[in-house]
């Protein structure tokens, strides 16, 4: 040290200080040395130990799905809580195979489940012995879910006896609730959930997309697939460390879970209990009536019905049937429900028919027909025979029950729905442009017209696996013939033993000109019989177009995503997807002669007493003919503000079967009791389905959108 | 460390920089970076995928932190004692500051936002309310009187009290500790009567009573507190910070398990790791002996700093590093001990290791102010006559 030059006492008290200080800082840090010692030799084993016994555990917090809500903002769709039983692996490996095995049964027996599917749910997917659709494809940290949905006093059993059930972990999670206002079911606009598979969790990570996990599970048909992933929200993920008991010690990593978004749908639930009632009805009366053509009771195996907004392409309400509980998809659905829900035998549940079905469309096809030849040289002022025959080569074509009427226009056609008046129709443009039954590219205005209106084409609809339908033209009959000719040429050249007579000449003929379209295809066509399907949204969509003056939407069942705060992420617009050309005027034709079905046509019987001069219902009826079974039963109807649809297969006749409860869809639309009708009775408030969303508010509670008030002069106009 | 003990005793008396100093910090740092991003490689939920992140963003707050150093050390000692006041004003401004426009982590506001950098003003507190003591007795003291009265004292604590005033305010528990007890070594070493001493060491067990039993802590700081008493009481609530703390430690054992391989560092199990629980990284990834070898350049710098200040001729020189060796040396040794569980757990970062840029400025503006110590009670020249030193000069010699 230096020598101190000053003899300042203040400098010497100093002096003395610091080496007070020195002896303190050096015990302090000898402490420390202590300490490190005593912490990391002495007793270092056990630390050890202790680390050796901990572990993290990854804590998944399921998001809450996003409700879907009607147009008034009733939910449709919404979440409850339910326990959910896990197993954390990682502890359950630190167990002894005796109490681990000890622990699975135990937990088995608790939970209901069986043992093996417990064990199966274990592995992970693309171990040994794992099994496709059992296994775990998520996190090796995160707990695996063994049981779904398990009652409560299970759970709280479980959750009270922590020694009994070392490594199994019970939480609650947010599952699907099905409210059912007014009773609907909407099985087939709603769709389902069910767990990710591991394709599509791997496509998620590549995606970097870390709103699902493992343990998600994700919309599989209807509204919940199509707006999965505004539905879905996100996941939170945390960190805890767990002792060897699986107790938590603490956690790390907090990463909160969002709600998914609500989703607004156009769909009112009046009138879709409404319309789910009226075909639940109309089978059921169906299968109770005579058909005199096959001498047994109407089968009406399945049917469908449709509300669309005509001026929007929204969907209002669809109906399916048959049908199936959206709720049995809640927490894991059995292998014996599956294989009802996929089963020929019921029916095929999950076939949404009102989009997924396809069927031919009978007489509810004319109207088409009658703009597409008003667009090509015929007009209000063609007049033809409707007669009880018409021979088309050799095959004579009757009309329905063989009436005969004389000659008609148009308009008249369309309300008795003469055949043979549409024949002629067809025959006309057969002969004029179509008369070499091989040329695939000859000119047909009528097919050009049906695929003006959308058909044979998906309409767009917002929701996954719709059907395209197939418009039996030329071009599709030489395609067919292709595909068909090798094993009936088969047929006609080494007949197998045992072939029918009809058969060997069906192979024969169809072997050799099979592709030709031929004047019978082409009278066929106009009549909706034949080889032509549509869906019943895509006859319901055509008809929205002839109450709109031409316009084909995507018919859209989704109206916003709404944060869950309240907010409107986005709103879905109604989206056009082409537009019908009508130079002649035959839409304006058709829609002021279909207003005659009611009156004097084939829907009068069924609509007598109905305020017609205050709800101005256009209809057309039809009874398609099904080779080998029942005729299937269609009513199309429309006015200015709204689409009804209602068909039923092997029902039997369009409005005997149909016709009552369409009319029911209009009167509870419009309020119509008797021949009176009260608008403030309507199902939707103010008669036209708002535009207006529901308002959300803070506290949670939804409040419906003002009535659109149509007033005296928003009626339905002719 | 790796200089010879016959070459550190002469370099003590050799004019210049005091190289085992230097050293002692430099070994800090690489290690402390080395910790760092061993704590934070594998957290992809703070580094966002990108395992060097933090080893990135420490480089970057080490070489801010050296220039600072450097550019302290070069500065002449006239002109420290002028900048001095301002870096108290400046700090105290800061501290208003973070007071009515600071963030708030970890349930204390101690920190503003300044172009995308957290800065945290009451790190710089402490330095400055060691200059501004030191100064005040400087002053007192070459205006020729010689002894240290009530009047010194009173003036010392005032300039003490207002940035620990604010401090209580945020509040921020370790801060207001660490600059207690430095305040009192820099009392203690300026020769302020033993009788002041004794009272306010009094005073402060009052008032630690009082905050206890007049529940003027928050709950956390309260809980932190009983459960470093028995940690074993709720080892998932507060007590679960120390234990965690110790398991980690105690993992390591004699050698460690190798820098990147300490499996409760890897799991993430201990909270804050990268920040106020660095320590344990250090013990549980290199052991007795790499954690041994942490304290001993921490000692180090604290035994240079005691060194420096006993080498000071002038009386800011020998205050100014006594207090600087209380503020680090305590700050170390509460640090290390709650990371061993035999402190409580509060908001103190281990100075030139743990994570974070303002620790990091202030610890080395502390070393720079040594450096320009030891640089003046080494110089040949008479002091009136010293000149600034330029950095080129440091790195020729």
């Amino acid at each position: 040290m230096r020598p101190i030059t000053t003899r300042d006492p203040s400098k010497e008290r100093s002096r003395l200080r610091l080496i007070v200080v020195r002896v303190l800082v050096f015990s302090l840090f000898a402490t420390l040395f202590a300490r490190l010692y005593y912490l990391q030799v002495v007793s270092g084993d056990s630390y050890r130990q202790a680390a050796a016994s901990q572990s993290l555990r990854e804590v998944v917090v399921q998001p809450q799905r996003g409700l879907i809500v009607d147009d008034q903002g009733r939910p449709l769709v919404t979440n409850r809580t339910a326990w959910e039983v896990s197993v954390d692996r990682t502890l359950l490996g630190k167990l002894s195979s005796h109490d681990r095995s000890v622990l699975l049964h135990r937990l088995a027996d608790a939970v209901r489940v069986p043992l093996k599917r417990v064990e199966q749910a274990l592995v992970t997917c693309g171990d040994s012995g794992s099994k496709r659709g059992r296994c775990w494809n998520g996190s090796p940290y995160q707990p695996v879910p063994v049981a779904n949905d398990v009652p409560q006093s299970v759970a709280l059993r479980i959750l009270e006896q922590p020694e009994d059930y070392p490594a199994v972990v019970t939480q609650q999670q947010s599952v699907r609730a099905y409210p059912q206002p007014y009773g609907v079911n909407l099985a087939d606009i709603v769709g389902y959930l069910s767990p990710i598979t591991a394709g599509e969790l791997e496509r998620a990570k590549k995606d970097d997309d870390d709103s699902v996990n493992g343990a998600s599970t994700v919309g599989r048909a209807g509204i919940e697939e199509e707006y999965d992933r505004y539905l879905r929200g996100r996941p939170g993920y945390q960190k805890v460390a767990v002792d060897s008991m699986g107790r938590v010690l603490g956690q790390e990593g907090v990463d909160r879970d969002h709600p998914g978004d609500t989703l607004v749908t156009s769909i009112d639930a009046r009138v879709q209990s409404v319309a789910e009632r009226a075909l639940h009805d109309a089978i059921t009366t169906a299968r109770a009536t005579y058909d005199p053509v096959t001498h047994r009771n109407y089968r009406a195996d399945s049917g469908a019905a449709i509300v669309l907004q005509a001026q929007t392409g929204r969907v209002v309400a669809m109906a399916s049937q048959p049908t199936y509980d959206p709720a049995q998809w809640v927490g894991g659905v059995s292998s014996k429900e599956l294989a009802r829900l996929y089963s020929a035998k019921a029916g095929d549940p999950l076939l949404a028919r009102a989009y997924q079905g396809q069927f031919a469309p009978g007489s509810t096809w004319k109207p088409i027909m009658t703009v597409g030849a008003f667009n090509n040289d015929l007009g209000p002022t063609t007049r033809l025979d409707c007669s009880a025959g018409f021979m088309v080569g050799n095959r004579l074509f009757h009309n329905y029950e063989s009436a005969s009427y004389g000659m008609i226009d148009f308009a008249k056609a369309l309300q008795i729905s003469c055949d043979t008046f549409f024949y002629r129709v067809g025959y006309h443009f057969w002969q004029k442009y179509g008369q070499d039954p091989t040329n695939v590219h000859a000119r047909d205005p009528l097919v050009s017209e049906a695929k003006a209106f959308g058909f044979g084409r998906p309409t767009g609809i917002d929701v996954p696996g719709e059907a395209s339908g197939r418009i039996a033209d030329r071009r599709w009959k030489l395609a067919y013939w292709k595909s068909m000719k090798g094993y009936y040429c088969g047929i006609d050249k080494h007949p197998p033993a045992g072939t029918s007579a009809y058969l060997k000449l069906f192979a024969h003929e169809f072997c050799l000109e099979g592709s030709y379209y031929r004047a019978g295809d082409a009278v066929n066509f106009t009549i909706g019989q034949g080889d032509t399907l549509v869906t019943p949204l895509q006859l319901a969509r055509a008809y929205a177009a002839l109450a709109n003056g031409g316009t084909l939407y995507e018919p859209r069942i989704a109206k916003a995503i709404v944060s869950p705060n309240g907010k409107v992420v986005k709103r879905i617009e109604p989206k056009i997807q082409s537009r019908v050309k009508d130079p002649a005027h035959g839409i304006a034709y058709v829609t002021n002669a279909l207003l005659g079905t009611a009156v004097t046509g084939t829907m009068a019987w069924k609509m007598t007493g109905f305020p017609l001069d205050q709800v101005h219902i256009r209809s057309k009826t039809g009874s398609a003919e099904v080779w080998g079974k029942q005729s299937t039963s269609w009513v199309a109807s429309y006015d200015k503000n709204y689409v009804v649809l209602m068909m039923v297969t092997q029902g039997g006749t369009g409005s005997g079967t149909s016709g009552p409860y369409v009319r029911k869809i209009w009167e509870a639309l419009y309020g119509v009791h008797g021949s009176s009708v009260d608008r403030k009775d309507a199902l939707i408030p103010g008669v036209v389905a708002p535009d207006a969303l529901p308002s959300f508010q803070s506290d949670g509670s939804i409040l419906p959108p003002k009535p659109r008030f149509a007033g005296r002069h928003g009626r339905s106009q002719p | 460390m790796t200089t010879t003990p016959s070459r550190t005793s002469r370099s003590l008396r050799a004019p210049g920089i005091d190289r085992v100093l230097m050293l002692a910090v430099l070994g800090l740092l690489v290690l402390g970076t080395l910790l760092v991003w061993s704590a934070t490689s594998h957290r992809d939920d703070l580094t966002g995928g990108d395992p060097t992140a933090y080893l990135r963003k420490q480089l970057v707050n080490v070489c801010i932190g050296l220039v600072l150093m450097v550019v302290v050390m070069a500065t002449d000692h006239r002109w420290v004692r002028i900048v001095a006041p301002l870096v108290y004003l400046a700090s105290i401004g800061g501290l208003v500051l973070v007071l009515t426009a600071g963030t708030t982590i970890n349930g204390s506001r101690s920190w503003i936002d300044v172009a995308g950098m957290s800065i945290q003003p009451s790190e710089f507190a402490k330095l400055a309310v060691v200059i501004g003591m030191a100064l005040l007795v400087a002053e007192r003291n070459e205006g020729r009187r010689t002894r240290v009265g009530a009047i010194e004292v009173v003036g010392m604590l005032t300039i003490a009290a207002i940035p620990a005033a604010l401090i209580l305010m945020q509040p921020d528990l370790g801060t207001l500790l660490v600059l207690s007890a430095t305040v009192f070594g820099v009392l203690a070493i300026a020769g302020a009567p033993r009788r002041w001493l004794a009272f306010l060491a009094a005073g402060g067990l009052v008032a630690a009573v009082t905050v206890f039993a007049g529940d003027l802590l928050k709950e956390y700081q309260v809980d932190r507190f009983l459960a470093f008493t028995n940690p074993d009481l709720d080892p998932r609530g507060a007590g679960y910070n120390t234990e965690q703390a110790r398991i980690a430690v105690g993992n390591g054992g004699l050698f460690g398990q190798g820098l990147f391989h300490g499996s409760q560092t890897r799991a993430g199990f201990v909270p804050e790791q990268h920040t106020d629980f660095i320590f344990t990284v250090a013990g549980e990834e290199l052991g007795m002996i790499g954690a041994g070898v942490l304290i001993g350049l921490l000692a180090l710098v604290i035994w240079r700093a005691l060194a420096i200040s006993a080498l000071s001729t002038d009386v800011f020189g020998r205050v100014a590093a006594a207090g600087i060796a209380c503020w680090l040396g305590f700050q170390a040794f509460w640090n290390v001990g709650m990371c061993l569980g035999i402190m409580p757990v509060t908001g103190v970062p281990l100075p030139f290791v743990s994570y974070g840029g303002s620790s990091m400025f202030a610890g080395l503006l502390a070393i720079g102010l040594l450096q320009n110590i030891h640089l003046r009670a080494t110089a040949t020249q008479p002091t009136r006559y010293a000149r600034p030193l330029r950095p080129g000069h440091l790195v020729s010699r």
